[in-house]
């Protein structure tokens, strides 16, 4: 019913769009918020810019800023990498979508021991954050790690200091895997985090963890990958030994459950399949569902649309995970259902 | 003749009472303009404190006084609880023992450098401690980060860890394990970013001492020491006593550089060589991101750091004016 109900409105908008529009100047795009995916969607909007000549002017604020800015109405798009609820976005008449996606992976720095080659388990990862197990060699990782060498070292523990969304995703998956951590912490941007360190920035994360001996942090995939930091493979919801990748990362996305999930307000940590990995994290859109300025909203999916379309490789060259196809044709419906332009 | 005179008086009294309005016109512009300007910062730091005021009054409502006695800072529990403890801890230590380095090295400097140092090597060795000053802070962040972080955890903080281990306070206080972030290492970071504060402004002050009261010093047979000791230092106390004040203002308040290197922990430990934070350091990493309580609970942050400082330079206003007394000026 929806589905026809979508190709009515579309074909309604089509059809008056043709008739009633006047040849107008392109409405300048701004939006605001997040900073996890400000490298693809400047470059998205750079070359944008240059084959169409329309340009997309994206500030990265923070997540919560964005979210301010979208509500009060001095941008076209909102970015956020926390989504909103149903009902919040129900209540100030917003749609939101996930756009691109990113992984976080836990980082090591123990001499020996190569990419990939230690296995943790979410539980494992818990209780490291949680300060209880404080030695490389514990009996709970060397069970999972037979093969692997382990000092019997103090374990540094590194977290970010500053709020993030990065965080946010990380200590989403270690409530949903360890029930000690659940109860004790909980999940946000910002926790009151009970051992280790705080480092600004997936940079400071990473700039720490690579210089201290023996350290642990959780960084995005692309900072990892870049300044080639020792990933390890983590266990999944499915039990499997899983690698960090765009394979693995896709799969996450591609398993979760967002057709009953309004507002697409999925957290891709700790979902089902046998490939998938377990912290992988959309950044998501905010737009309204009946803007005052419908010139720009209507050149912002328009920019969207062309994303999807031909910006997954600018988007895996910066380590970035593209939506999966099935999702991307869900999210343009949603575009002709919602949005009104 | 007398007409012609007269005539030349009165245009001369006129062009003179026009002269002298116009003065006095200048005058009161200069009068206004300047005063508007004294008034102005009375204004712009009312509205800083009114809106730290406004914007922190949710916290105020919500914790009251138990803000500054609790140590947890958990902005995701439901409901929130959050508490100043630790990062007022860590303002005040860090800069207890950043001035505590850096005041007696700063003076021992401004001292070598005016009365000891051979004439040809004051130039190079003033401009050197007055760069230091123009280096940025996020500079002084990163080699702490980088450079002085792992020096002090490889060497400095394992000396002293050994050196106390099983003292009964020392011991704690100087307690393992060693840390690239620590209170410690930003603590000598800020003190190394106040020390040409000290320097500058102790070398100025110490340049100021009349030469004759030094060479009725020297000529009564007094030592180098002792003319520093008891000409040059009690003269100079005041503007020395500004220079430190001026360095704790900023140890109190710098925000970069500790960012990086304290470990932005809000746990208290014993030791010097745990992670910690300060005031600012949070401020800093926690704003973009929050909203609500913890907002508010930050902006209330800020409105103590202010009003710290503000007791802080009330304080050392007392002490210049007791020692003023003493010395019966």
């Amino acid at each position: 019913m929806n589905f026809f109900k979508a190709i009515a409105a579309a074909g309604l908008v089509a059809a008056s769009a043709s008739v009633f529009s006047v040849p107008v100047k392109a409405a300048d795009v701004t939006g605001a918020g997040a900073t996890f995916p400000f490298p693809v969607y400047s470059k998205w909007a750079d070359a944008y810019k240059k084959e169409t000549g329309h340009g997309v002017n994206y500030q990265s604020i923070g997540s919560g800023a964005g979210i301010k800015q979208i509500l009060a109405k001095t941008v076209t798009f909102g970015a956020t990498d926390a989504p909103l609820k149903a009902d919040k976005l129900e209540k100030d008449g917003l749609a939101q979508w996930p756009m691109v996606m990113g992984a976080i992976v836990p980082v090591v720095n123990i001499e020996g021991v190569k990419p990939g080659e230690l296995v943790l388990s979410g539980e494992l990862l818990g209780d490291i954050y949680l300060g209880k197990v404080t030695k490389w060699d514990d009996p709970a990782i060397v069970k999972l790690n037979p093969s692997v060498k382990l000092p019997s070292a103090s374990i540094a523990v590194v977290h970010r200091s500053d709020g993030a969304g990065t965080s946010f995703n990380f200590t989403n998956y270690l409530s949903k895997v360890n029930g000690e951590w659940k109860s004790k912490v909980g999940e946000g941007t910002a926790v009151e985090w009970p051992a280790g360190v705080g480092a600004k920035g997936n940079e400071g994360v990473s700039g720490n963890v690579g210089q201290t001996r023996n350290a642990i942090g959780y960084v995005e995939y692309a900072y990892a990958k870049q300044n080639k930091l020792t990933y390890t493979a983590l266990i999944n919801k499915a039990g499997k030994v899983v690698q960090p990748g765009v394979a693995s990362f896709q799969a996450a996305a591609a398993n979760a459950d967002w057709a009953s999930a309004p507002g697409y307000h999925v957290i891709l940590t700790d979902q089902p399949g046998e490939a998938s990995w377990p912290i992988t994290a959309a950044t998501f859109i905010l737009m309204y569902r009946e803007p005052s300025d419908k010139a720009a909203s209507a050149e912002a999916i328009k920019f969207f649309k062309w994303a999807f379309e031909k910006g997954g490789v600018m988007a895996e060259e910066l380590d970035y995970i593209p939506m999966p196809e099935s999702v991307v044709k869900q999210i343009e419906k949603t575009w002709t259902s919602e949005i009104k332009s | 003749m007398a007409v012609h005179s007269s005539a030349i008086e009165q245009a001369a009294s006129h062009d003179r009472s026009r002269a002298m309005d116009a003065f006095k016109l200048g005058d009161r512009v200069f009068y206004w303009i300047t005063r508007i300007s004294a008034i102005l910062v009375l204004v712009l730091l009312g509205g800083i404190i009114m809106s730290l005021i406004v914007g922190s009054w949710p916290a105020i409502m919500e914790f009251g006084s138990s803000f500054l006695t609790t140590q947890r800072w958990a902005p995701s529990a439901e409901p929130p609880v959050l508490g100043a403890l630790s990062p007022l801890y860590g303002t005040i230590l860090t800069s207890i023992i950043a001035m505590s380095i850096a005041i007696p090295v700063g003076i021992g400097i401004a001292v070598f450098l005016t009365e000891l140092c051979p004439l040809w090597a004051r130039g190079p060795i003033g401009m050197a401690i007055e760069l230091l000053a123009g280096i940025p802070s996020i500079i002084y962040g990163m080699w702490g980060f980088f450079i002085l972080g792992p020096i002090l955890a490889d060497t400095v903080q394992p000396f002293f860890i050994d050196l106390f281990d099983g003292v009964p306070v020392l011991g704690s206080i100087f307690g393992g394990p060693p840390s690239y972030l620590s209170l410690f290492n930003a603590s000598l970071i800020l003190a190394i970013m106040v020390l040409p504060f000290i320097t500058a402004i102790s070398r100025d002050v110490f340049t100021t001492v009349p030469p004759v009261l030094k060479e009725a010093a020297y000529g009564v047979g007094c030592t180098t020491w002792e003319v520093v000791r008891h000409v040059v230092l009690p003269y100079t106390r005041v503007g020395v006593i500004g220079g430190a004040m001026l360095a704790l203002g900023r140890a109190l308040g710098e925000t970069m550089a500790v960012t990086f290197i304290i470990g932005n922990s809000f746990r208290i430990s014993p030791s010097i060589f745990a992670p910690g934070t300060t005031i600012s350091a949070a401020i800093a990493s926690e704003f973009a991101e929050s909203d609500g309580l913890h907002q508010s609970s930050l902006m209330l942050l800020g409105l103590l750091l202010f009003v710290l400082t503000f007791f802080v330079l009330a304080a050392a206003r007392l002490m210049l004016l007791r020692l003023e007394k003493k010395a019966g000026k």
